[in-house]
């Protein structure tokens, strides 16, 4: 994983709550082994109509939000399955945060692992980002900032953990690997076996 | 082990599992007991241990199944894979070929106890009471009906387990859904945490563990906890668990992979201890009333939006979610489900596909027919629990009223395998998500439990369970 350490970007915004995994990447595209390419089917079924093309009413597929890394959503976002795939399918199209009111437990933990920024903010800020699409705001990982364009920094919560992971562009398997010895010593001494 | 004076069961199975202890800095490294594997979410998790060049750690905690792309249709073949399709049938070969180099227990398509794998763990006694248990599938949450802590991860999490057998936790919170009975008949498992959710909403459990606890909760089987547990995670909740009992243990007694002889009373004694203390605290408490529950059907396209069947579909009352959900499923507010005819069935699914699930469904199909038009799906959980029903001639109940009687898979519930609903086509399903799309592009679903599945098979429309009791 590169570190990340800041994030400056215009917004799409997708205003509907409880955008689940199936809208974000559809299940008939998990039959994959790798993790690249999925970003050609992030919400492969509001962005393309029965034939293939591009729905016009779709925001992804409207010039303003060409280019923009910074997806904001309805509340609950990332809800349903648990499909790493979700966050992979964003992140190969370009994005690099999502900010939310509230973002499912399992997205949120799947996201974090793979350099993809979970923001969540207060009801009203969420309200005024989602009533300004195409703002542009700027992310400091460090100190857990997210600037609004009118220079106000709403702070989001993250675990120390996974933002120290990202700035530092650290993957959390080597971590676990350096616990073998305190694994191994749990085994040994559980009073029962699995 | 740290013995806490007072906690809730979950708790307790927690702090059992603490390898070390979570700090401002870092999660808690949690032990996991058992680590259930298929073929969707793990691939990307080998080539991980493949590029860094690391073993499984611990091969004899790992069982793996192929459920999710893996064709209902008799398997005599390799070759009969591709019915599901070539990167379908590439993920199968692919998980069996990294199985065999990981040196990983798999069942195989042949297999006899091969099934979906929230269906297969229990069925083998591998789920047990006070086991860690995750799997790279949302509905693990399933196997906490036994009073096991599970949960699913993502693929980055499946390789961490693979590696390490632990995982990076922040200790989630406690919510207890006290649900009191007695449910009345007609009134299954599927319908009571239908009627949870759509009370507590598809976030209601973020962030939190759910125990499930009360009368109506003690007086059901195994198979209709297993139900109500698995559909946690469209609480938004971590997991779900309910605390063992005589009802567990009989479950579980004798199965393949429990404890056998002198301790299998030791294990007994140690899950009877899982249970939340009379002085422990949860961060959140909720009351159902049990006797007040009707059989409850979805209307909309998560599955918070239900409804007891014999009510109205809400108004929008200026929600543009609901507007939206009702646009899609092509259904008018303030018209009851009734009056929606069915173009599909599907029986099966981690939710409802068990011996009780299709017993319950075939005694209403028994002696009638699928309404004309209407296609019927009925897919058993494992091939272990078709060979059961097959044994009471369930199959036969199916096949006479004009049903498909499949091999076991995930199948209709997401469609990956090509089992869809086509396209505008109204099914009512026993799975557990009614998402745009879940069952097929355009599809409309309709959650329900199997007897109101059967019964809507046979009328045509989505019908009342209670008018065949």
């Amino acid at each position: 994983m590169h570190p990340i350490t800041s994030i400056r970007s215009c917004t799409v915004v997708l205003p509907m709550d409880d955008v689940d995994t199936d809208q974000i990447i559809p299940a008939r595209f998990l039959t994959t082994t790798t993790r690249e390419g999925l970003g050609q089917h992030l919400f492969h079924d509001w962005r393309y109509d029965h034939d293939g093309q591009p729905k016009s009413d779709f925001v992804l597929n409207s010039d303003a939000a060409r280019g923009c890394r910074v997806l904001v959503s309805g509340r609950n976002f990332g809800c349903g399955s648990s499909r790493e795939h979700a966050p992979w399918a964003l992140l190969d199209y370009g994005f690099l945060a999502v900010i939310s009111s509230e973002v499912a437990d399992i997205f949120r933990s799947n996201a974090l692992k793979n350099g993809l920024l979970p923001i969540l903010v207060d009801g009203q800020s969420h309200q005024w980002l989602l009533d300004h699409p195409g703002t542009e705001v700027s992310i400091d990982v460090a100190a857990s900032t997210l600037v609004l364009a009118n220079g106000r920094a709403i702070e989001y919560p993250i675990d120390s953990f996974a933002r120290y992971c990202l700035l530092e562009g650290l993957d959390q398997l080597g971590f676990l690997l350096r616990q073998e010895e305190a694994i191994r010593r749990f085994e040994e001494s559980r009073s029962w076996t699995p | 082990m740290t013995s806490q004076k007072s906690g809730t069961i979950f708790d307790k199975v927690w702090s059992q599992h603490v390898v070390s202890e979570e700090t401002a800095d870092t999660p808690a490294v949690l032990y996991i007991d058992l680590h259930l594997i298929h073929e969707v979410t793990t691939p990307q998790a080998f080539s991980l241990l493949r590029e860094r060049k690391l073993p499984v750690r611990r091969p004899d905690l790992t069982l793996g199944t192929l459920d999710h792309s893996t064709p209902t249709t008799p398997f005599r073949s390799l070759a009969d894979l591709q019915s599901a399709g070539a990167s379908a049938a590439k993920q199968v070969t692919t998980m069996q070929d990294n199985c065999r180099e990981f040196g990983l227990e798999v069942f195989a398509m042949d297999s006899p106890h091969r099934g979906i794998v929230h269906v297969i763990g229990p069925e083998l006694g591998a789920t047990q009471p006070g086991k860690t248990i995750v799997c790279g599938d949302s509905h693990t949450s399933t196997h906490g009906a036994f009073g096991a802590l599970a949960f699913g991860i993502g693929t980055t999490e499946v390789g961490h387990v693979l590696a390490t057998q632990c995982l990076l936790q922040r200790k989630p919170k406690t919510l207890a859904i006290d649900l009191s009975g007695p449910l009345r008949p007609g009134v299954t498992a599927k319908d009571v945490i239908l009627a949870t959710i759509a009370r507590i909403g598809v976030d209601g459990g973020t962030g939190h563990v759910i125990e499930y606890r009360g009368g109506a909760i003690d007086a059901m089987d195994m198979e209709a906890r297993m139900t109500v547990c698995n559909m946690s995670i469209e609480a938004g909740a971590r997991a779900g668990m309910i605390a063992p009992d005589d009802t567990t243990f009989e479950y579980l007694y004798g199965r393949p992979r429990v404890p056998q002889g002198p301790a299998w009373d030791e294990a007994v004694a140690r899950w009877r201890a899982l249970r939340t203390d009379t002085d422990a605290r949860y961060d959140k408490t909720l009351e159902i009333e049990g006797a007040e529950l009707q059989p409850m059907v979805t209307f909309g396209t998560n599955p918070g939006m239900a409804v007891a069947i014999n009510e109205p579909v809400p108004g929008y009352n200026g929600s543009s979610a609901l507007r939206k959900a009702l646009e899609y499923m092509q259904l008018s507010p303030g018209k009851p489900l009734s009056q929606a005819a069915v173009d599909v069935v599907f029986i099966g699914s981690c939710t409802n596909s068990r011996l009780s699930d299709l017993r319950q469904a075939a005694d209403i199909m028994r002696g009638r027919t699928v309404a004309p038009g209407v296609t019927m799906l009925v897919v058993p959980g494992s091939q272990q629990v078709k060979k059961e029903a097959e044994a009471l001639g369930l199959h036969d109940v199916f096949k006479a009223a004009g049903a498909e009687w499949r091999e076991s898979g995930c199948s209709m519930c997401l469609g990956m395998n090509g089992d869809t609903v086509p396209r505008g086509k109204l099914c009512v399903s026993t799975s557990n998500r009614n998402f745009e799309g879940r069952q097929g592009i355009g599809a409309r679903t309709v959650l329900a439990s199997p007897m109101t599945a059967a019964a809507s098979a046979v009328r045509g429309r989505v019908a009342d369970p209670r008018e065949f009791l």
